[in-house]
């Protein structure tokens, strides 16, 4: 899932401040998963920014609706009927579900109440680790599935580097040397081969906008294009 | 011949090579690395230099390059990979060789966090093993990384590094041939201080037959105090200081550490000159220059022959 975490408080207030007529937006999917953005964040943000707002002495209204999906358009229908009534909207969603709202309401200011901050996992409640940086050629399948783009400080593809400590990484004793767990995983496969071979420059997708098209819905997308 | 360097003739030759290392100047100060270079003249057969050690921000290792050929000596200009994208590295060695720099060093360079500017972005954008295989392929087939020709392809002697002390340990050799099979022509290891683990790491080396593919300096950088040798055992990844040479270090008394020092790095280079499948010693004496032509001297590793 994306993962988010809120950002300070003193950030959102001032993010809307000037404004008294706000709609706070939420998000059922990974944000309310990773507990940053969902139904009972959005009311608990907005508890706070009414009882800031009011020793302040300018109050604000703050309304809340939180929809299934705000990277999905269908979810943002619900809110073409009350966004008129409001001056700005704040986005608990990632960064894609804030950005979807934004271009759906291009009159609207739009601002964001999370840092979006990785695609990772759920380790425990309330504790999430990040694993992909969504490089667009997956390498998992040589390197025994663990990440090198990711959980490799210097994210290198024939690793590992001279810097691996004590089985930990050259930038903290508290986390482990990605390279040194590939090495233990494929040397218990039996699949070190794997690793032996050098793998050239990576092909860096992720320098431009990607899009993808499933294949078979090429049509909806011209469909779609004016 | 592939590069015509000082230092591929030397080891061509079959001749025990010696090699310096001087880190570049916090500054623009050209004489400070004239200075450091007037003491390793004679006494190396080519100088690494350094490229934004520990990354901290220094006089670029290419333009310290250019001092050293100025005045007479061989460089060996490292290059990290943390710093430049593929486009910024190849330019750099194209105008480096053009300089006269035949000599490279592709190292993968230490994490950004560790230097004087945490917050920036590490490039990564290709790693040691690619910028080797890059390096040789600009030489060899004369071609760019992304395959256009190359006018006049620079010709250069392609070093790496190897950290035989650095977990897996089983992988390290591996990760060496590795090395060897992506271009490299001679490899630089980590600072040696527990022989037992070297000594066992290079009959590695010589079974698998890699001595033959490549030529090996040993890494030996004298410890100055006690407080060095304390600091590199536990503050440095990948270094490994046996309890054994601190007790020794301790063992010689006040004013006395650095003499003691020096003659644990004068009995490594004694062992490496017989060791089979080590072709020299690479001497790291970092700010401690003014001391190479005694390590030399007493290494008895001169006068540097002549190709
Ligand atoms: S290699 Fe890593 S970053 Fe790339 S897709 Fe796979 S998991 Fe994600
Ligand atoms: S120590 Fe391991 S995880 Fe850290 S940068 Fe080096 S290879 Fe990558």
């Amino acid at each position: 899932m994306i993962v988010a975490k809120r950002k300070p408080f003193e950030e959102i207030k001032g993010l809307i401040k000037g404004y008294n007529k706000v709609l706070n937006v939420g998000c059922g999917t990974c944000v309310a998963v990773c507990l940053a953005g969902g139904e009972k964040e959005v009311a608990v943000l907005n508890a706070e920014l009414d009882m800031a707002r009011k020793l302040e002495e300018s109050p604000i209204e703050v309304g809340a609706l939180t929809v299934e999906r705000q990277c999905d358009r269908e979810y943002l229908e619900p809110l073409d009927a009350i966004v008129n009534d409001y001056e700005a909207i704040l986005s608990m969603a990632c960064g894609a579900g804030i950005q979807f709202v934004a271009e759906r309401f291009p009159q609207t200011p739009v601002f964001p109440a999370v840092d979006t901050t990785f695609i990772g996992v759920n380790q425990g409640v309330g504790w999430y680790e990040e694993r992909c940086r969504s490089c667009s050629s997956c390498v998992l399948g040589m390197t025994g599935g663990i990440c090198p783009v990711t959980m490799c400080a210097k994210g290198l593809y024939n690793g590992p580097c001279g810097g691996t400590n004590k089985g930990n990484c050259e930038i903290s004793k508290d986390q482990p040397c990605a390279w040194y767990l590939i090495y233990e995983r494929l040397e218990k496969q039996g699949r070190l081969d794997s690793i032996m071979a050098f793998t050239p420059a990576s092909k860096w997708e992720n320098q431009v906008p990607r899009t993808v098209i499933q294949p078979g819905y090429e049509k909806s997308k011209a469909d779609a294009t004016p | 011949m592939k590069s015509g360097s000082n230092l591929e003739a030397i080891l061509e030759a079959g001749h025990f090579a010696f090699t310096g290392e001087l880190g570049p100047p916090r500054g623009t100060n050209g004489e400070e690395v004239k200075k450091k270079a007037s003491y390793l003249k004679g006494m190396v057969d080519s100088v690494n230099i350094t490229d934004n050690q520990t990354s901290v921000v220094r006089m670029s290792s290419w333009a310290a390059c250019i001092i050293l050929i100025q005045e007479g000596l061989e460089p060996n200009f490292q290059m990290v990979c943390r710093d430049r994208n593929r486009l910024a590295m190849q330019s750099d060695i194209l105008g480096a060789y053009t300089h006269g720099v035949r000599n490279m060093l592709c190292l993968s360079g230490d994490h950004q966090k560790f230097g004087d500017h945490p917050d920036a972005m590490g490039v990564f954008d290709i790693d040691s093993m690619q910028l080797i295989n890059m390096v040789k392929q600009m030489r060899d087939e004369g071609k760019f990384l992304g395959g256009a020709d190359i006018e006049d392809p620079p010709k250069i002697f392609i070093g790496a590094a190897s950290n035989p002390f650095a977990e897996p340990y089983e992988w390290r050799v591996h990760r060496l041939a590795k090395k060897i099979n992506a271009g490299t022509d001679f490899i630089q290891t980590q600072c040696v201080y527990n022989m037992d683990r070297f000594r066992e790491f290079m009959k590695r080396v010589v079974d698998m037959g890699l001595h033959e593919k490549c030529y090996i300096l040993a890494g030996v950088t004298p410890m100055k105090s006690l407080g060095m040798a304390r600091y590199i055992a536990s503050q440095v990844p990948g270094m490994d200081v046996p309890d054994s040479l601190i007790d020794r270090l301790k063992g010689a008394g006040k004013g006395k550490v650095a003499e003691e020092g020096i003659k644990f790095a004068l009995e490594q280079i004694e062992e490496f000159k017989e060791m089979e499948g080590v072709a020299g010693v690479h001497l790291m004496a970092i700010e401690w220059e003014h001391r190479v032509p005694e390590i030399a001297e007493r290494a008895g590793v001169l006068p540097r022959p002549k190709p």
